[in-house]
């Protein structure tokens, strides 16, 4: 196995509930976390709604504080302590780590055009010197999430579902990260369009050498996707496995009950 | 005598680019104790088809001439498109007809208790008095496997979790005895072990009260462990319809084959996830002929199905699909 990209050694997030200054209280969302996810992997977590899976996703963004333990990042170029960062490293990060959202119908502005939200990154990191070089980098990343170029100058009302959320994959990615985490990125989308956005993130993982992050309610399409699965349960992750040890012999009852949870279209003589 | 017949259901939207068309011809007919799992993608009708049995489309709706909605309730057929007034509308809005929408949170106001909006609809449905209809209310609410149901009688749907809410609409929906029940999407926004709860509990229902019910989903493995029948739509059509476990183990058309193809399967992980290709056309831009044809990996260019609209044809007994017969008969 490779290098571990990310990290976490007993990781802890939590969420004050109220309470006043003396008698703080708090909810643990994620409790106790230690994972490693090697550099190219297509690292899927499971669990049900308030498992802390979402928290997770964003604590190792830096979307929300880390209450305790440690994070590291190491992509061989930069290792950076995500628990401890320097707005410096802070923003060498966010060039490096991005997050794909769930619901493409609320994740793209209606008044930007299709170039504008997959340049917006760009721009504002200040990656390129001049708007031709800006949009050579568009064109390209929209080719590679098979975008239509004619399609850069319309803005997303006139999109379905399906190309939003490849609007979306390429702006997540116009930055050249090496971390992606992908919240429920299928979870909104018909079956058909979610097989074509699943193969499309696994061509984007081996063609650029991503790290995906990928967080899931569904069993059967972290199955098919994730090289190796955590699940999550109550903030705390119970298992841990390669994809096909985790399904072929599920040791956790969690796992298990999950796992039978799942409609089979297998149907009884 | 089947519990519910549609016949020929066309329904369109007026809006200001056009007669958008929802549902273009569709028949089937539903019998009492069945349940029908009514499949398809966004944007296929199938919601659209569910709440024309209740007249509850919007306002720009415009029914073709030929659509016939009818119910058999104790041996009086109603005629559903010919009722109008809202007194007349009551028979079938939440009397023979409950619906179970997707999300709980919004079928339930927030501000009311749950009992008193379960109180509420028995009065107007039935002719119980306040004290029975509470009883009955949190005798509903304990067959469906909600614990203390005195207390979360005077609760709030806020006070909830996702799988009790959708229980408590399940048990609101119930307490009236209706004949048919329809299930938009049911299990769609809750997690998959309280997904196979709320599924187990509307089997054990169906066995105990007999009603129909019209199962809306665009998941085929939850069809396949409720649905006693299945209809397949897109874009407003029925590509296929029959017994459910012969329409998932042999479909007959390619639209139905498309779907399960690209369904990830938990028993073949090296399967890859083939999607169906091209995009959901927009509703202005409706296809000639066969509406699934520009989409179709199986057809020949210059073919058929690009021209002329295929009739529903028996391809095993029970079992129709959008083909034209001398594609029936290479099939089998």
């Amino acid at each position: 196995m490779s290098e571990p990209l990310i990290k976490t050694q007993d990781l802890r997030v939590e969420f004050p509930i109220g309470g006043g200054v003396f008698n703080r209280r708090v909810m643990t969302a994620v409790d106790g976390v230690s994972l490693e996810i090697p550099k190219g992997s297509f690292f899927g977590v499971v669990g049900e709604s308030g498992s802390g899976k979402t928290t997770l996703g964003r604590a190792l963004l830096n979307a929300v504080p880390i209450a305790s333990g440690s994070a590291h990042y190491d992509d061989g170029e930069l290792q950076l302590d995500l628990a401890n960062m320097s707005p410096k490293e802070l923003k060498a990060y966010r060039r490096r780590a991005q997050l794909i959202f769930q619901d493409p119908y609320a994740a793209l502005s209606p008044r930007m055009t299709v170039r504008d939200i997959i340049a917006e990154p760009i721009e504002i990191m200040k990656l390129t010197k001049s708007r031709a070089e800006t949009d050579d980098r568009v064109r390209e990343i929209a080719a590679k999430c098979r975008l239509n170029l004619e399609h850069l100058r319309r803005f997303p009302h006139a999109f379905s579902g399906g190309q939003r959320q490849r609007i979306s994959i390429a702006r997540a990615l116009a930055c050249g990260p090496q971390f992606v985490v992908a919240d429920e990125a299928v979870a909104a989308l018909d079956v058909s369009i979610q097989a074509d956005i699943l193969n499309l993130l696994k061509s984007l993982q081996r063609d650029l050498g991503l790290t995906f992050m990928f967080i899931s309610h569904d069993l059967s399409v972290v199955a098919h996707t994730c090289d190796h699965v955590a699940v999550m349960y109550r903030g705390k992750i119970v298992e841990s496995a390669p994809t096909r040890e985790l399904f072929a012999n599920p040791r956790h009852a969690y796992t298990q009950k999950l796992l039978s949870a799942i409609p089979s279209l297998e149907i009884a003589d | 005598m089947s519990l519910l017949d549609v016949k020929n259901l066309t329904l369109q939207f007026k809006t200001d680019e056009g007669l958008i068309t929802a549902v273009d011809d569709v028949s089937f007919s539903l019998n009492k104790g069945e349940v029908l799992g009514l499949v398809g993608e966004s944007g296929s009708g199938k919601s659209v088809t569910a709440k024309a049995l209740m007249k509850l489309n919007a306002s720009n709706v415009v029914y073709g001439d030929n659509s016939q909605i009818t119910l058999n309730v104790e041996g009086q057929a109603v005629d559903v498109m010919a009722l109008r007034r809202p007194r007349d509308l009551r028979v079938v809005r939440g009397g023979a007809i409950s619906m179970i929408f997707q999300e709980p949170m919004a079928s339930f106001a927030p501000a009311i208790s749950i009992g008193k909006q379960m109180v509420e609809q028995l009065l107007i449905h039935t002719d119980l008095s306040k004290a029975q209809a509470k009883e009955l209310s949190i005798e509903m609410l304990d067959r469906v496997g909600i614990t203390e149901p005195a207390t979360r009688f005077n609760q709030y749907a806020f006070e909830m979790s996702g799988g009790m809410r959708q229980r408590a609409m399940i048990a609101m929906a119930l307490s009236t005895k209706p004949k048919l029940l329809i299930a938009d999407e049911p299990t769609t926004a809750l997690d998959v072990t309280i997904q196979a709860q709320v599924i187990d509990l509307m089997k054990d229902l169906v066995a105990e009260f007999q009603m129909g019910i019209i199962f809306i989903t665009h998941d085929l493995g939850v069809v396949a462990q409720t649905a006693d029948k299945v209809a397949v739509m897109y874009l407003g059509r029925i590509m296929e319809q029959g017994p459910v476990r012969d329409v998932i183990r042999t479909p007959a058309h390619a639209y139905t084959r498309g779907l399960l193809n690209a369904l990830p399967k938990l028993d073949d992980l090296d399967a890859p996830l083939m999607p169906i290709p091209g995009d959901i056309p927009s509703p202005l831009e409706r296809p000639s002929g066969c509406v699934f044809h520009p989409r179709n990996p199986e057809l020949r260019p210059g073919s058929r199905y690009e021209v002329e609209r295929p009739p529903l044809t028996e391809v095993r007994p029970g079992h129709f699909a959008a083909l034209f017969p001398e594609d029936v008969a290479g099939e089998s």
